[in-house]
């Protein structure tokens, strides 16, 4: 008897498949069990308590999940467009510039490589209310004679944080658009400009278009890693001062780790999956549409 | 000629306006970084004092001379940390580059049925937000008695690095041709040596800088290991960086000595690969 033939393609994807499957996939469905019980970490058997949609009820129908809710993607959308306009405006300068182009790309990756823990650090450190940079520099050239309380007002906490993320992810936008716009053929924006366009309507109708499939990529990367704010904000002011930086995630982990409500936590973070994923499956559907027509056009 | 002056001059401005554009990004993007290394090599002293210090006096090593020490410095055992990064680090690399290689080849060289729908779905495994994936696995691990191991962080990051070595990995095969290959095959080689001799080659530089790649995000990763690690045994340098800051004091020159100590490989990394990087990312965006 033969043993039953796999084709050799699935054969190579099989070690990446069980690997997913294992740490991945399997614990996806016992945290999808887990969110259904009154899974708590002092008391193990509790794991076997089912009670329905009870967390998701208390979820659901709690005021600080759902502002967190809110703050997470107003965020999100705050940092992803301010991101992708100063990226882009970024990408355009330094393809002007006559020279040292090199040089300001490999400045670019910088941020790049900073992993997002030393990001919060380093903004931490930046907007110490103490010995920080900012109200050193503020202070030094008279413009306020108080300490600026960067990370415990909640409102400026949470644009401190913005600009530690913006930090951290606009080279991304700013290489892959850059990597476009050098890609680009000449012809189309010599032709524009012998028709009579205006610099503006050149970038509208010539580079815009070719440049947005790379744009999208930039996205689809940086949507694959929304989640790293975390780190961010984890180490700049743990969701604090009371709760007013709290995102979707500092309050996962919070509810898990420090209240050891594991079954609650576990229904929050399927929420947060969702979000992640409706964010990703979104821009790799623009990347999909954009790839499209430029085939269709260029 | 007094419009062709006027535009001449106008044209100047643009200039000076990208100039001053440039440099304040380059100034943002670069300042952060340069103050961190600054703030490690001067004394404490300087940094807290008032008013500010701003040219430091004098500049010496010796945060990171205590940092390496016996105990290490404020008890924080840096060098147990370094290593840990680096042992789990490097293995979970190899180990992805590997499992990368082989999926990575499988979607740039094989027509098969369901392959876009796979391929979506390896990629949406990488969504998962870490700290959502920490509760699961922290229960598995804790149970399976693996939790503040190496080997737990190891096979947690082999699948964090997967998915996305698989999409360097597919664009970097696809730009070495077929026909190369299929040539080989007709001069006499199997398959197999097909690959090794002709492709792999080829695909080589793309293939150490996904390597890279996975090893920064595992060097950096933080929302796992906060949860899986425990002790000295497995704490990363994230960790590590995070046990600084719990303290009731902070010291801010330590913690910016080990900031540097976990930007250098990055950094030197970062830059080999570059060119890389770019490419394979960006292939594919107009080719489909």
């Amino acid at each position: 008897m033969q043993p039953p033939r796999l084709s050799t393609p699935i054969l190579l994807l099989t070690p990446a498949i069980i690997v997913l499957c294992a740490v991945v996939a399997l614990p996806l469905l016992l945290s999808l069990y887990s969110s259904f019980t009154g899974f708590r970490l002092i008391r193990p058997e509790s794991i076997w308590l089912w009670i329905n949609f009870r967390n998701y009820q208390n979820v659901l129908t709690d005021s600080v999940f759902w502002v967190a809710f809110g703050r997470t993607v107003l965020l999100l959308t705050l940092a992803l467009n301010l991101e992708m306009l100063l990226g882009l405006g970024l990408a355009l300068l330094i393809e002007r510039a006559t020279h040292g182009q090199r040089v300001l790309r490999t400045l670019l990756m910088f941020p790049m490589m900073f992993s997002p823990i030393l990001v919060g650090f380093q903004f931490k450190f930046m907007f110490n209310d103490n010995v920080g940079l900012i109200n050193n520099a503020l202070q030094s050239l008279g413009i306020t004679q108080t300490p600026i309380p960067w990370l415990i007002d909640g409102g400026l906490a949470f644009f401190a944080i913005l600009v530690a993320e913006i930090w951290s992810s606009t080279s991304v936008f700013a290489i892959l658009i850059l990597a476009g716009l050098l890609a680009m053929p000449r012809e189309p924006l010599e032709a524009a400009k012998v028709d009579g366009c205006t610099p503006w309507q050149s970038f509208r109708y010539v580079t815009w278009p070719f440049v947005m499939p790379f744009a999208y990529i930039a996205m689809t990367i940086r949507s694959l890693d929304v989640a790293r704010a975390y780190d961010i904000v984890k180490i700049m002011t743990d969701g604090g001062p009371a709760r007013r930086t709290e995102l979707l995630w500092t309050l996962v982990g919070r509810t898990a780790y420090s209240d050891g409500k594991m079954g609650l936590a576990n229904a929050m973070g399927y929420v947060s999956i969702l979000l992640s994923i409706v964010f990703t499956v979104y821009f790799y559907r623009k990347l999909a549409a954009a790839r499209a027509q430029i085939a269709a056009e260029w | 000629m007094e419009r062709n002056l006027a535009s001449r001059r106008w044209s100047r401005l643009a200039h000076l306006g990208r100039l001053a554009g440039l440099t304040l990004a380059m100034l943002f993007i670069c300042l952060p970084g340069a103050w961190i290394v600054i703030s490690a090599m001067r004394p404490t002293v300087e940094i807290m004092a008032k008013p500010p210090v701003w040219i430091p006096h004098e500049l010496s090593f010796q945060a990171f001379i205590s940092m390496f020490g016996v105990v290490g410095q404020g008890g924080v055992p840096v060098f147990a940390y370094f290593r840990n990064s680096l042992i789990i680090s490097l293995t979970s690399t190899v180990v992805a580059i590997a499992i990368g290689m082989s999926g990575g080849y499988a979607f740039a060289r094989f027509r098969f049925r369901g392959k876009a729908a796979l391929f979506l779905g390896l990629m949406l495994t990488r969504t998962v937000p870490g700290i959502a994936l920490s509760l699961p696995l922290f229960i598995i691990y804790a149970r399976l008695g693996i939790l503040d191991t190496h080997f737990a962080l190891i096979l947690t990051y082999v699948a964090l690095n997967v998915p996305f070595t698989i999409w360097l990995i597919d664009g970097f095969f696809r730009q070495v041709p077929k026909d190369l290959a299929e040539a080989a095959q007709i001069d006499g080689c199997t398959r197999w040596q097909a690959f090794w001799r002709v492709e792999f080659p080829l695909a080589g530089p793309g293939i150490a800088s996904s390597g890279i790649f996975a090893f920064l995000t595992s060097w950096n990763e933080f929302a796992l290991a906060s949860q899986i690690t425990r002790s000295v045994a497995s704490k990363t340098l994230p960790v590590g960086l995070l046990d600084y800051t719990s303290e009731f004091t902070i010291d801010w020159r330590g913690m910016c000595a080990l900031a540097v100590i976990m930007i250098a490989p990055a950094l030197t990394l970062t830059f080999i690969i570059q060119k890389h990087l770019v490419s394979g990312l960006t292939f594919g965006a107009v080719k489909g």
